[in-house]
């Protein structure tokens, strides 16, 4: 299946996926309305250093450690992308314990969140991927 | 093929999902003493929390048991374990024919030997749906509460009371609360926490004598209360397996394929025992996560197919009023302690691994602390300086950080 992955040579560190994530799952249509003199919180997340950066999100794992620590039954995989039930989810941080790439993240409404490959939200090609300027996150079987 | 299983919780339930990983079509038979549909037993404090609902806090969808083929037997239990002959037997004399079974029977509150409480009026555990409903029906505005212990139930059951009670008194013989995963600096946080939000802690003493509604501690103290909790800890259920031969340590004993001594007889959550990697020793570690993945690897073994059950640590997350706390492995060796009064972070470090960590307010990015541990990553492999102040993948060499971010996972 297709999944997100990184190049990270080509990473420009501009944080621009985050971006178009925090966009793709707004529900807004106008990028400007849905993120102007807003706070973000996307599902991909820029590391950077000195003289690399790189993004990280769920790797959608195929035997994931987040789906099976999950107290709630909240994280479930469908069709094999890893989904979470906000409506279930109760924010006891047990996925963010188990998770090795440290890609659940904590969200505003006080229970987790996580990229869900934006099949939910705009389908096809993940908006991060569609958004990076210099092809360091693609959307690719591998 | 037939499939018993003894129990509807998490081992129960990962055990379901293990046999229909490998085998769609062998009959799988369900029996619990509880009648409720599957739930997640630590959200009962979240349920009188008002923050998840009896629907939403189901462990599994309501279709589950259909989708699974799966035949349910609830409000009865199984008594007896025959292995000669293969069968269970349940608490009205009938008998029931396996070909593969799952003890996944959990653990039972233990009951402190103190005089005097059976006398208590008003007393409850706090481990299931139906003690949850007990609770709420014996609590109101005007109740004083006791807890009896301030372990992980103990507080959970104190925090989803908060605002609703009078008073809120935990009682625990240890000297902090949260004795089993936090250090006595780190309790001292969560501890200030939750007396801001009113509860009442004594501490390195215990009940020695209980009346209908008051309790005599060892210091001389007396509590009065009008709803006494008991969250002394948990024992696990073995006499199913004890009984019918099978060995039994400090929990059920389970080898990786998580399979008892006896023939065709598995097991797994909190009635079991396991090597804790971390520990490098034998102990029951009571925790979701591995109760579930116990229950899967048993299911896939079960049916057929290769699955071992390794690497279990201790880790738990747990939070308080938008306090959340994450903690994982064993506090031995070195170690890097981080606090700025609202957040505190230690790392306990030995023989080039991470033994353990404990995280509490800021908990971004848990698990790659965790995976260090699970893993035992040599620490001379990463940047230990960038693991130290915060947990992130650019500590790892250039080659790890591409496998991991540029392969199938």
């Amino acid at each position: 299946m297709k999944r997100v992955y990184v190049n990270e040579q080509w990473c420009l560190g501009c944080h621009l996926c985050e971006y178009y994530c925090a966009f793709a799952n707004s529900g807004v249509n106008d990028m400007v309305k849905a993120l102007k003199d807003k706070d973000i919180y996307p599902n991909i997340q820029i590391e950077e250093d000195k003289d690399v950066s790189f993004a990280v999100s769920c790797r959608h794992c195929r035997d994931p450690l987040c789906v099976k620590s999950c107290i709630s039954g909240s994280l479930s995989i469908s069709d094999g992308v890893i989904k979470v039930d906000q409506d279930k989810c109760v924010g006891c941080y047990t996925c963010i314990l188990a998770c090795p790439y440290g890609a659940i993240l904590p969200s505003p409404r006080g229970v987790v969140q996580k990229c869900e490959l934006c099949v939910d939200n705009i389908g096809g090609t993940p908006n991060c991927v569609k958004g990076c300027p210099n092809a360091a996150i693609v959307f690719e079987e591998r | 093929m037939k499939y018993v299983i003894i129990g509807n919780s998490t081992a129960a339930i990962g055990c379901v999902e293990g046999i229909r990983k490998v085998d769609r079509e062998g009959k799988i038979l369900i029996i619990s003493a509880e009648l409720h549909h599957t739930y997640s037993r630590p959200l009962i404090s979240y349920l009188l929390m008002g923050k998840t609902d009896e629907q939403r806090m189901k462990y599994r969808p309501d279709a589950f048991y259909e989708e699974n083929g799966c035949e349910t037997m609830f409000g009865k239990s199984v008594t007896k374990i025959s292995p000669d002959k293969k069968t269970v037997t349940l608490d009205d004399g009938s008998e029931i024919a396996y070909d593969k079974l799952m003890v996944a029977s959990g653990s039972r509150p233990f009951v402190p030997p103190v005089e005097g409480l059976e006398k208590v009026k008003n007393r409850t555990s706090f481990m299931t749906l139906d003690d949850a409903h007990s609770l709420k029906a014996m609590t109101g505005p005007k109740t004083d509460v006791m807890i009896l212990g301030a372990g992980l139930i103990g507080l959970k059951c104190a925090e989803c009371l908060i605002g609703k009670v009078k008073s809120i008194t935990v009682v625990d013989m240890a000297d902090r609360i949260l004795p089993s995963i936090l250090t006595p600096e780190a309790a001292a946080v969560v501890q200030r926490h939750l007396e801001k939000y009113g509860v009442k802690f004594i501490l390195s003493d215990s009940a020695a004598e209980f009346t209908k509604d008051s309790a005599k501690l060892a210091s001389g103290k007396t509590v009065e209360f009008d709803v006494l909790v008991t969250a002394v800890g948990v024992r696990p259920n073995t006499g199913l397996v004890s009984d019918a031969g099978g060995k039994v340590g400090k929990g059920i004993y389970t080898n990786e394929k998580c399979e008892t001594t006896l023939k065709d007889v598995y097991s797994g959550g909190d009635c079991t025992e396991y090597y804790d990697s971390a520990l490098g020793d034998v102990r029951i570690l009571a925790i979701l996560p591995n109760a579930y993945m116990q229950g899967l690897t048993a299911g896939i073994n079960m049916a057929g197919g290769e699955a071992a059950f390794e690497h279990a640590i201790p880790m738990n997350a747990i939070g308080f009023y938008g306090l959340h706390i994450i903690t994982a492995g064993v506090y031995e060796g070195e170690s890097y302690v981080k606090s700025d009064g609202e957040n505190y972070k230690a790392l306990y470090f030995k023989d080039n691994v991470l033994k353990g960590f404990i995280l509490i307010g800021d908990v971004a990015r848990a698990g790659i602390y965790t995976a260090l541990i699970r893993e035992a990553t040599p620490l001379d492999s990463i940047n230990f300086d960038m693991i130290k102040e915060r947990p992130q993948l650019m500590a790892f060499a250039k080659n790890v950080r591409r496998s991991r971010l540029g392969e199938e996972q």
